[in-house]
């Protein structure tokens, strides 16, 4: 009995740091309708600084209070900036640019950090209050979780009152159900817009720095705390402060007890939880339906087949690919054949995200599992590489379909939310359960088979399965099959109207799209010799949103090329640089300042202004 | 005998009695209009019967078939074609391929993956496109169309889906008065010859009282009356509700 109220103590002082950070990120989402992924990053600093101040102030724990504090209020600070820098100049661009571009801040931020604080995990040196128990029912109790655990409510009722009882805050609750009205009632807009940033970014900071007794300032606090946060807004709706503290409570807990009960499950367990909230309240516990039905509020362009002349471009490209490994080196094939990969993974994401309608911030979760599931096929089962590249969409295909059957009923945020949230605990359930995956390790000495062995060969191979398959994904966008899927695209009504099953077509969609992944991560198990749990990491799947937004959505050649520029230019990134984050991260914040209609979009607009006008 | 029959069917949004107990039926090749002043429920009548939204009470039968609460493609798959209000078409789409579309989900062919649309229900849509004149129009994009056209295209993409039943929110908004005859002429044209039932709602007294063999007028959320057309022009509510909104012409 009493081993479980220690337990549910746990639980809920680790609800409340993490109902901080969901609750910045929140209130941001409410007013300003963009998703901030760079929210985990104000976390991390907030660690970092905190870290910082409290090393530098004295024990006790009024200067802990104070540093808290400060912390909070340089994490604002940094709020408000990045907000007047560089979020202020995105509100208009479509949603997937927006996430883009946050992920871009999340990047140069990582790589900032680094160079300031240097590699290592910074833990905090712990004064003895901050060691000491209570105790409760014959239980010692740390005194510290206990100080959290009120933190939580105590924040909410300040928030509760500053959104009741100030001009202030009436003015964030108006915003945050009608953007418009406040827009016409002739609100100083920019100014409120920074001002909530900023208390979003505080309470982020406060989130990152008050978790430092219990564990410390490192460099994964970013995408972790992202990931949980995102899943406590979705569970508990999106702009709902009070839905992110039930949330918070909720996942807090189960957590916890997750970790005692069934360590290897936990992650899992909070899917289920939030898969079973998002199927019975599609909006969270206390959201509201969005405003804008799916497809309603875009125009899309029209998609014609391609014109002859790129068709035979098409093909004199191909034809040069097949005679690459008669003048290429082993280097250059490696990168070719990296490059053919990428080529198949992009043209999957495409098939849901374009066509589709279903941006997924995931992709990655597919061409890992398939990675896995080939690796496992060879080193586990015995298997042959035939087998493995058999396995290998066979799972991924299986895995989409399970998790779509939750995916697909969402749109746009939540969606895009949902998927990223199902990687990561793909990524955590791979890296746990090391008995068959090698967790950190990985599985080593995945290679083909003697007769494929060789690096032409295996490129020969890798040109055939990937062409074949794009093609494929390619010929049933033109079947009636692709029309049907870009008709619950164009306008769920009208589809559902003439007798379309939305959520079905959507199903199968998905499930293409996620063996298609499956069968490039496989190849790159073999082509690598080995799988990681980073085939399965955040970036990868951005990887594949910039492939398909460099060559534009809307074409469905443009996955291909986008590929092939967007590893280009990675390798090179790669050779020239150690700092590839931060370069990588202000070319995506580049691009889209430039491009705020998406880089296909633009240049489309500009060839309408030159004909339609 | 009778295509549909509603009984008793409610709507109320929040306090807003949108729809209170509205009943009637419609016979097969009848034309039917709904009428009332803007807000008077006809959009919300529509979105019931074809599943859009869950009434609060009441049932809707097609032929024997109760199909109250069944989700808009169940109800589209027993014959149920519907325009709307404000036009949804396939806007990455040529306007063929809207129509051919249609064709192929009345014919359960989506899942095919191999066989390129292209080739598929061609001369038909064509057929189709030709009845409604919009022929000229196959190859463009269905998001550049004007607003008539769209209205048409709809149209094309309702019937092809064989309909007994047709439902039309505002077919002829944002045409020319001499398209708007033409439209309702082929209507009732489809309407004699095939036996299509078309429920239509329709602001232009005019077509009207020119095109409905019979006419129900809502207003606030009730039928007030229910007629030909003599019937409804000599009808004192009729005259009042339309006289009291300062319009002699209808609303929308
Ligand atoms: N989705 C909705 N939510 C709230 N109120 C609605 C909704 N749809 C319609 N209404 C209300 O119901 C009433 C009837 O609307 P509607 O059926 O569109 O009228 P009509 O088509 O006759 O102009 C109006 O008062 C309208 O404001
Ligand atoms: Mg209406």
């Amino acid at each position: 009995m009493s081993a479980l109220l220690v337990q549910l103590l746990t639980g809920l002082s680790g609800a409340s740091s993490l109902f901080l950070v969901a609750a910045g990120l929140t209130v941001i989402f409410g007013v300003t309708r963009v998703v901030n992924f760079s929210h985990g990053s104000l976390t991390m600093l907030g660690a970092y600084i905190g870290w910082s101040v409290l090393t530098r102030l004295p024990r006790g724990p009024e200067w802990f209070i104070l540093g808290i504090v400060l912390t909070a209020l340089i994490a604002a600070a940094l709020g408000a900036l990045l907000e007047t820098l560089l979020l202020r100049r995105i509100y208009r661009a479509p949603e997937l640019l927006q996430l883009l571009f946050t992920f871009g801040i999340v990047l140069v931020v990582q790589d900032a950090t680094l160079w300031l604080w240097g590699p290592n995990d910074l833990p905090l040196p712990r004064a003895p209050w901050l060691r000491s128990f209570v105790s409760i029912a014959g239980e010692r109790v740390p005194l510290y979780d206990l100080i959290l655990i009120a933190i939580g409510p105590l924040v909410l009722a300040a928030l509760w009152l500053l959104f009741t009882r100030t001009r202030w805050g009436t003015l964030v609750r108006a915003a945050t159900e009608d953007r418009d009205m406040v827009a016409a009632l002739g609100v100083d807009q920019k100014r409120l817009f920074t001002t909530v940033f900023a208390l979003g970014a505080g309470l982020a900071g406060m989130g990152g720095a008050l978790a430092l007794p219990d564990a410390s300032a490192n460099l994964q606090i970013d995408l972790n705390i992202i990931t949980d946060a995102f899943v406590v807004v979705v569970v508990g709706g999106l702009g709902s402060l009070p839905g992110a503290f039930l949330a918070s409570l909720l996942i807090g807990v189960l957590q916890s007890f997750g970790i005692v009960l069934l360590p290897q499950a936990t992650l899992v367990l909070v899917f289920v939880i939030m898969a079973a909230v998002l199927v019975i309240r599609p909006n969270g516990l206390l959201g509201r339906a969005q405003s804008t039905a799916r497809g309603e509020a875009h125009a899309f362009a029209l998609v014609r087949p391609a014109a002859p002349v790129l068709r035979r471009l098409g093909l004199a490209a191909l034809l040069l690919a097949a005679c690459a490994p008669l003048i290429a080196g082993p280097f250059l094939l490696s990168v070719l054949t990296e490059m053919l990969i990428a080529l198949l993974f992009a043209a999957s994401l495409h098939f849901m995200m374009g066509p589709g309608g279903m941006a997924s911030f995931g992709h990655a979760a597919w061409f890992g599992i398939g990675a896995y599931a080939a690796a496992f096929a060879v080193k586990g089962l015995a298997l042959g590489m035939g087998a493995g590249l058999l396995l290998a969409p066979l799972i991924a295909g299986l895995a989409a379909a399970l998790f779509g059957w939750f995916v697909v009923r969402l749109s746009g945020v939540y969606l895009a939310m949902l998927t990223l949230a199902f990687a990561q605990i793909v990524w955590a359930a791979l890296f746990q359960a090391v008995e068959i995956t090698g967790g950190d390790n990985g599985i080593l000495g995945v290679w083909p088979p003697p007769w494929a062995a060789d690096r032409r060969v295996f490129y020969w191979l890798t040109l055939l399965l990937c062409i074949a398959s794009a093609l494929l994904l390619r010929r049933i966008l033109y079947a009636p099959f692709g029309y049907a899927l870009r008709a619950t695209r164009d306008s769920e009504r009208r589809a559902e109207a003439i007798g379309l099953h939305a959520v079905h077509i959507r199903l199968a969609a998905f499930t293409l799209a996620g063996a298609a992944a499956g069968l490039a991560g496989g190849l790159s198990a073999f082509s690598k010799g080995s799988v990681f749990p980073n085939f399965i990491s955040i970036s990868r799947s951005v990887d594949g949103l910039l492939m398909v937004l460099l060559g534009g959505v809307q074409s469905i050649a443009g996955p291909i090329v986008g590929a092939i520029a967007y590893t280009g230019l990675f390798d090179l990134l790669l050779l020239a640089t150690d700092q590839w984050r931060a370069v990588l991260g202000l070319a995506i914040i580049t691009l889209v300042l430039a491009f705020p209609h998406g880089i296909a979009g633009s240049i489309h607009r500009l060839w309408l202004r030159g004909r339609e006008a | 005998m009778t295509i549909l029959s509603v009984a008793g069917l409610r709507k109320s949004f929040g306090g807003v009695q949108a729809v209170t107990d509205v009943s009637f039926t419609v016979a097969p090749g009848e034309m039917l209009a709904l009428i009332g002043p803007n807000g008077a429920g006809k959009s919300t009548c529509f979105n019931m019967l074809n599943g859009q939204i869950r009434p609060d009470a009441g049932t809707i039968h097609l032929g024997p078939l109760d199909i109250t609460g069944l989700p808009p493609r169940r109800v589209a798959r027993q014959g149920v074609g519907r325009t709307f209000q404000i036009t949804a078409t396939f806007a990455s789409m040529t306007v063929r391929e809207n129509v051919q579309l249609a064709f192929l989900a009345h014919h359960r062919r989506i899942w095919h993956l191999l066989r390129p649309l292209a080739a598929q229900y061609r001369a038909e849509a064509d057929t189709l496109l030709d009845r409604l004149d919009m022929l000229p129009q196959a190859d463009r994009a269905a998001g550049i169309l004007a607003y008539g056209d769209l209205k048409r295209l709809e149209l094309a993409v309702a019937l092809a889906g064989q309909p007994r039943l047709l439902l039309m929110d505002e077919p002829t908004a944002g045409m020319a008065p001499a398209e708007r005859v033409a439209l309702m002429r082929l209507a009732r044209d489809l309407a004699t010859t095939t036996g299509l039932a078309i429920l239509f709602t329709e602001h232009d007294m005019d077509v009207v009282f020119g095109t409905a063999d019979r006419i129900l007028v809502l207003n606030r959320g009730a039928l007030i009356a229910a007629g030909d057309a003599a019937a409804i022009r000599a009808n004192h509510a009729v005259r009042a509700v339309y006289l009291g909104s300062g319009t002699t012409t209808g609303g929308h």
